[in-house]
């Protein structure tokens, strides 16, 4: 397989050699390098593995067992957020946290401990990990849970598949009434009022997010859209709105990027003057408000064939304003941006896993299209705000930080390495370690 | 289309047609050689709908024990409307042309077995006046080709068998499906670079439900094969045997 394709930023890279992984009982194959992979929904080298192979663990997709009166399903690595949902939303069950794609395996979602609209409630994917099940290449097998193997267990989680081939997994599922949400959506004018709005509906709402125009300068710079929703049970029969249908898919990657700075400031004016931006009581089926973006197949080709970056790092709360302001002000004055900007504020729960990316703060996250040195550069503007804020990157959507800021970033990364299975490894372990060695 | 046994279920097409019947909420008789994988597979299928589903360990290769088996699937489910054929190999045809052992192996494998249980699975439903016997064939049965003619040669046969059989049980109430699938993206084709013919199972299987249940002969799946292959079957012998295919 190409290397576009294999990770989600279709930046463009070296061919990927993919292994499948058959059954959860096969032994590993004995080779040099190796490093498991997913649905390739990483942005950009954690989910490759130039000149080594990639086990492709699709097909370890099967259901183990799920009880419907505790919510606690166990399920092969490779089975998708998507057939979690399907088995557990009939009985009264739903994720208990989701990233805003329900394409991605639970092996991806535990080896980079993701994180949705409701951190500030309840922490990230590893915190309802109720253990997994760990193959390393000498054939050891690892059960790791809280208590069982508990060093394995935080390494493990947001480690990236470095640790060894996870298995199968038991996740705790959370209650619902149903695919419904209720919520209402809001204007701000900028990052002060964003935080002021966020902070004051932590308590009552399970589900915060905003979407942000990163076109918008001088005095609108920092305006954006806060929306937030909690589980609802179903509406009065009549009163729902359709569950959505189908799908549309981008059935090729155009020649050239479809995002510039001209559709760019033009979908963002729109985007915010839209009358759903300001709405005051708005119910959502699970799909649209959670996974919007799975409803436009291969919607990451849009980029063209150069592919693009994913850049989302986390500033500490006390700093967050002054510095992704002046991040703003970068992106905004470069016009290298993208309508694709989230901002989310995590809260306190400390991470399970030694080299997890949530951290208290705000997190901000931001498309750019690949434009060569100038985005690079842009890039590493930002890494330098970010650094000296003592904030972090988030690995699964980095392709270029430098091994120096992943270091500070991820000061545990000595503890994390002596976890690495020797014939574990990936372009992006190879990068920010210095090391050269496959 | 209730109570079904599949041969050769821990392969990838078979897993994923033996979805499509759980979610109907079929009754599953599962027959395979490795029992860790029939018993995950079998876990998998009760959360997916299957009111039951129960494993069988045997190789195919073992022709005598058919009876047996369909014994053993009939008891087991209370009766048995449906069987789906689909276990295999994929020949190493060097290896094959060059031993006459490995030769005879691969047609046991991939053609005898199947003639075998479709005997066995055709009397009986032709004495109880109803069924389905859904056998995966190949497109690479349709006509020998250098690159794969041992493979091809027991596909071809398993076509030819599977047709007459059609004709024989037709007028007795009992459905002879003959599917050919073209490249699916499987484990058995693990080593091959993958273009735009090829197909993932789940598509396979669809298609595959669909056939079973409104009673086709002949399924070429993904559909555009059947074109392709009308071309194949045709190119004259004169430049056929000059081709690399």
């Amino acid at each position: 397989m190409r290397g576009h394709g294999v990770s989600w930023g279709r930046l463009p890279g070296a061919a990927q050699q993919l292994l499948p992984v058959r059954s959860r009982h096969d032994a590993l194959p004995d080779l040099p390098s190796m490093l498991p992979w997913g649905n390739g929904r990483s942005y950009g080298d954690s989910c490759r593995n130039d000149g080594g192979v990639l086990l492709d663990a699709r097909a370890l997709d099967r259901y183990i067992a799920f009880d419907p009166a505790t919510g606690v399903i166990d399920v092969e690595a490779g089975v998708l957020l998507s057939a979690i949902i399907d088995l557990a939303l009939p009985n009264g069950w739903f994720l208990s946290v989701t990233p805003g794609t329900r394409a991605v395996t639970v092996g991806g979602a535990i080896a980079n401990d993701v994180h949705g609209k409701n951190h500030h409630r309840a922490g990230s994917f590893g915190h309802h990990v109720l253990g997994f099940e760990l193959l390393r290449s000498d054939g050891t097998v690892l059960p790791c849970s809280p208590t069982e193997n508990p060093e394995w267990f935080a390494a493990t989680i947001g480690g990236l598949g470095l640790t060894g081939l996870i298995r199968r997994a038991r996740l705790q599922l959370k209650r619902v009434a149903g695919p419904w949400l209720r919520g209402d959506s809001q204007r701000f004018g900028s990052l002060a009022e964003y935080i002021a709005i966020a902070a004051a509906s932590e308590r009552d709402w399970e589900y915060t997010v905003a979407w942000l125009d990163c076109s918008a300068a001088g005095r609108r710079l920092g305006r954006g859209i806060f929306m937030r929703a909690n589980h609802a049970p179903a509406p009065a029969a009549g009163a729902a709105p359709p569950a959505p249908r189908g799908s549309l898919r981008l059935p090729f990657t155009p020649p050239l990027s479809a995002v510039n700075g001209l559709s760019l400031r033009l979908f963002n004016t729109l985007y915010f003057h839209r009358p759903a931006a300001a709405a005051r009581d708005a119910l959502w089926h699970y799909r649209p408000y959670f996974y919007p973006l799975d409803a436009i197949g291969d919607w990451n080709r849009m980029y063209g064939p150069q592919g693009f970056y994913q850049y989302q790092c986390v500033v500490p709360q006390a700093d967050a304003e002054r510095v992704l302001t002046e991040m703003l002000q970068r992106i905004a004055a470069s016009g290298l941006g993208s309508f694709l900007v989230v901002l989310k504020t995590f809260g306190d729960h400390a991470a399970r896993g030694l080299l997890s990316f949530p951290r208290p703060g705000v997190t901000l996250a931001v498309d750019f299209p690949n434009r060569g040195a100038r985005t690079l550069a842009l890039l590493d503007a930002l890494d330098a705000l970010t650094r000296s804020a003592g904030g972090a990157v988030y690995p699964a959507k980095d392709a270029r930080m430098s091994a120096a800021a992943f270091q500070q970033y991820f000061p545990q990364w000595q503890a994390f390495a002596r976890h690495v299975d020797p014939k574990f490894t990936s372009s992006f372990w190879r990068r920010v370690t210095g090391s050269t060695t496959q | 289309m209730r109570r079904i046994l599949i041969m050769g279920a821990t392969s990838a097409i078979a897993e994923a047609t033996a979805r499509e019947f759980a979610a109907r909420g079929a009754a599953l008789f599962l027959v395979g050689r490795n029992a860790d994988r029939l018993a995950a597979i079998a876990d998998d299928l009760r959360l997916r709908g299957a009111v039951q589903v129960d494993t069988h360990l045997m190789d195919a290769r073992e022709l005598t024990r058919y009876p047996q088996l369909v014994d053993a699937a009939t008891q087991c489910l209370g009766g048995l409307d449906t069987a789906l054929i689909a276990h295999g190999t994929l020949s190493d045809q060097p290896a094959a042309q060059a031993s006459i052992e490995v030769l005879l192996d691969e047609l046991q494998v991939n053609a005898l077995s199947h003639m075998a249980l479709c005997t066995e699975l055709g009397n009986r439903f032709e004495a109880q006046g109803h069924g389905c016997i859904a056998v995966i064939s190949s497109v690479a049965g349709d006509r020998g080709r250098q690159s794969n003619y041992v493979y091809g040669a027991a596909k071809a046969a398993v076509s030819a068998f599977t047709s007459g059989l059609r004709q024989r049980l037709h007028s007795k109430g009992v459905h002879v499906l003959t599917i050919k699938p073209g490249f699916v993206d499987t484990p058995m084709t693990a080593a091959f670079r993958k273009g735009p013919l090829w197909a993932t199972p789940a598509t396979v299987a669809k298609a595959i439900v669909g056939a079973i249940q409104r009673g086709t002969p002949v399924l070429y799946t993904p559909w555009f094969w059947w074109p392709i292959m009308q071309i194949i079957r045709n190119i004259p012998e004169a430049i056929f045997r000059r081709l690399k295919l």
